[in-house]
């Protein structure tokens, strides 16, 4: 489904992507691990295309189709997504408009679908539909309004970046169900994660460290390779793996 | 009256009633005789009713309409009084004096609809002196419809006085159509324990000009207030925005909040002012003048929205 070819990308100067190569299959979830600064959430930027991640070298493949040069709507339209690790807020909108736009199929029931997703992210729909995606909602509660918005664009390719940050242990169990419900409407799902339970509960896994995909494979040897060997950063690591 | 004379008011009737409905208003609560009401169209008063509790004043002039609307002590009037001021035609002068009145321990709320559908050069110029009595409260919705043309050159300015408990509560809103000219001058002192939030959300587009300033003075002990201005801006529109707020008296807290869009070539310049003599009042601002936020837009594009059509919501969401 996605495939990614030795993605170049540069920031301020400073090379970010050294080189990513990566598969992702279909209906698979895959669990991006790494330390900070190791380029995941540029991954996840440049897969979606967003303004200033556009890569110097390498290719993006969708089911076969070139998207490198494609913007964010084209991208959206062939069926890819984005949350965001600190969603934006917008003034004004409510979660019934914001959730409205993710719905792609103009003969669905609007309403009844925005009720379905807050029920699935565990959110009253009475109490959060008309209420402002801007207004003080707590972390958690933010987070699963986002994830709200994915389900109800059923999309392709989910790219959740770090959906995991600021959530308590009971919210992280209700993330990787959601993640795992993702996958069951038929959704590939990539996701940023510094969290072993939410590694651990993916198909596959793959590390990253400084700009490139250091190994891939099952994602509790990964998530274990990246606990003994990255925390603290073993700085020879680099060196001496092959980088497929 | 004469036959010919109804003729003329009814069809000035029509015009007015589709003028209020392109503003927004529901032409239903103006027929409604539970429902206290006041249609001007240019200098005429074209229908007026007053409720239990309300008293409506009103004396034609030359150029507009001096009105005093006085709700009784002690009534809290179920219904929103609705206001319709309109110019029909392509050009005209209207001047509105208006003396409101809320007595001791009343409540109300007024919604005003200004419309100038068709203007070309139309001047809509309104004075108003608003006084909200002891435990008195005043929610004011006041919408504008200025049409497509732009040649509209509107001057509302108030004075509001909040006396001790009161509260007032104002949203202006100016957002379908063009601006035209814009010069919005509202000014508020709070007594005691008195409440006050104003909202203004104008949409300024083509070579529309807005200016907005507010000023709220917190007088009394324990007087609160907030100032929120949301000015969105696209081609060559401008605005200035001044939001000043006073603390003079101990536990007296006030907020000035402008936020402004602007797009294209537009220009908005921002002046929150705030000004504290007593030591243990504390008046705070925050004002941001940008593009619309990107990751907003990147993440509606994300949904599959086109760029134009992201910001359009995002501008939309900000105005509602």
């Amino acid at each position: 489904m996605l495939c990614l070819k030795n993605l170049i990308l540069s920031r301020d100067g400073k090379k970010i992507l050294t080189g990513v190569n990566l598969e992702v299959g279909d209906g698979e979830i895959h669990s991006i691990i790494g330390s900070n600064g190791a380029g995941k959430s540029t991954l996840a930027y440049t897969l979606m295309g967003l303004q200033g991640y556009e890569p110097e070298e390498g290719k993006i493949f969708f089911n076969g189709e070139d998207l490198t040069s494609l913007s964010i709507t084209e991208r959206a339209k062939r069926g890819i997504t984005l949350a965001w690790q600190e969603p934006a807020r917008f003034e004004g909108l409510t979660v019934r408009d914001y959730l409205a736009i993710g719905v792609q199929d103009p003969d669905k029931n609007l309403e009844k679908e925005i009720w379905g997703a807050l029920e699935q992210v565990d959110l009253k729909p009475e109490k959060y539909i008309d209420r402002e995606v801007g207004e003080a909602l707590s972390g958690g509660e933010r987070k699963r309004i986002e994830l709200a918005s994915i389900l109800t664009m059923k999309p392709k390719l989910a790219i959740l970046d770090e959906p995991d940050s600021g959530i308590d242990v009971v919210s992280l169990k209700e993330i990787v169900t959601l993640i795992q419900a993702l996958k069951e409407n038929g959704a590939s799902v990539l996701v940023i994660t510094h969290r072993k339970e939410i590694a651990e509960a993916s198909d596959r896994a793959s590390l990253m460290c400084e700009g490139a995909v250091l190994r891939s494979g099952n994602p509790k040897e990964i998530s274990q390779f990246f606990i003994n060997r990255c925390i603290p950063c073993d700085n020879r690591l680099y060196s001496l793996e092959d980088r497929s | 009256m004469t036959v010919k004379t109804l003729k003329v008011l009814s069809e000035d009737l029509k015009n007015i009633d589709s003028a209020y409905a392109a503003a927004g208003g529901n032409t239903a609560a103006l027929h409604d005789h539970e429902v206290s009401s006041l249609v001007i169209s240019g200098s005429k008063v074209l229908s007026a009713n007053q409720t239990e509790g309300v008293v409506l004043e009103k004396e034609e002039q030359e150029n507009g309409v001096n009105i005093k609307l006085t709700i009784k002590k002690g009534y809290k009037i179920p219904n929103p009084v609705h206001l319709c001021f309109g110019v029909v035609p392509e050009d005209g002068l209207q001047q509105i004096n208006m003396d409101f009145v809320a007595e001791e321990a009343s409540s109300v709320e007024l919604i005003a609809h200004c419309t100038f559908p068709n203007a070309v050069k139309v001047i809509h110029k309104m004075e108003a002196k608003m006084h909200i009595g002891k435990n008195a409260s005043l929610i004011y919705n006041e919408t504008h419809f200025h049409g497509s043309y732009g040649g509209v050159q509107v001057s509302p300015k108030s004075f509001i006085k909040v006396e001790e408990g009161g509260r007032y509560l104002s949203n202006f809103t100016l957002v379908e159509g063009r601006v035209g000219c814009l010069d919005f001058d509202y000014d508020v002192a709070a007594e005691k324990d008195a409440l006050c939030e104003m909202i203004t959300k104008v949409y300024g587009k083509a070579e529309d000009r807005i200016k907005i300033k507010e000023r709220i003075s917190l007088n009394g002990e324990n007087s609160r207030s907030v100032i929120k201005s949301r000015i969105a801006l696209t081609e060559k529109a401008s605005s200035e925005f001044i939001g000043i707020t006073e603390g003079h008296a101990p536990q007296a807290r006030g907020h000035v909040d402008c936020m402004e869009v602007i797009q294209d070539e537009a220009k908005a310049e921002a002046v929150p002012i705030v000004r504290v003599d007593n030591p243990l009042a504390k008046v705070t601002h925050e004002a941001a003048i940008g593009c619309v936020d990107k990751k907003e837009v990147e993440t509606l594009m994300a949904r599959g929205l086109e760029e134009d059509e992201a910001v359009d919501v995002i501008v939309k969401g900000m105005l509602a």
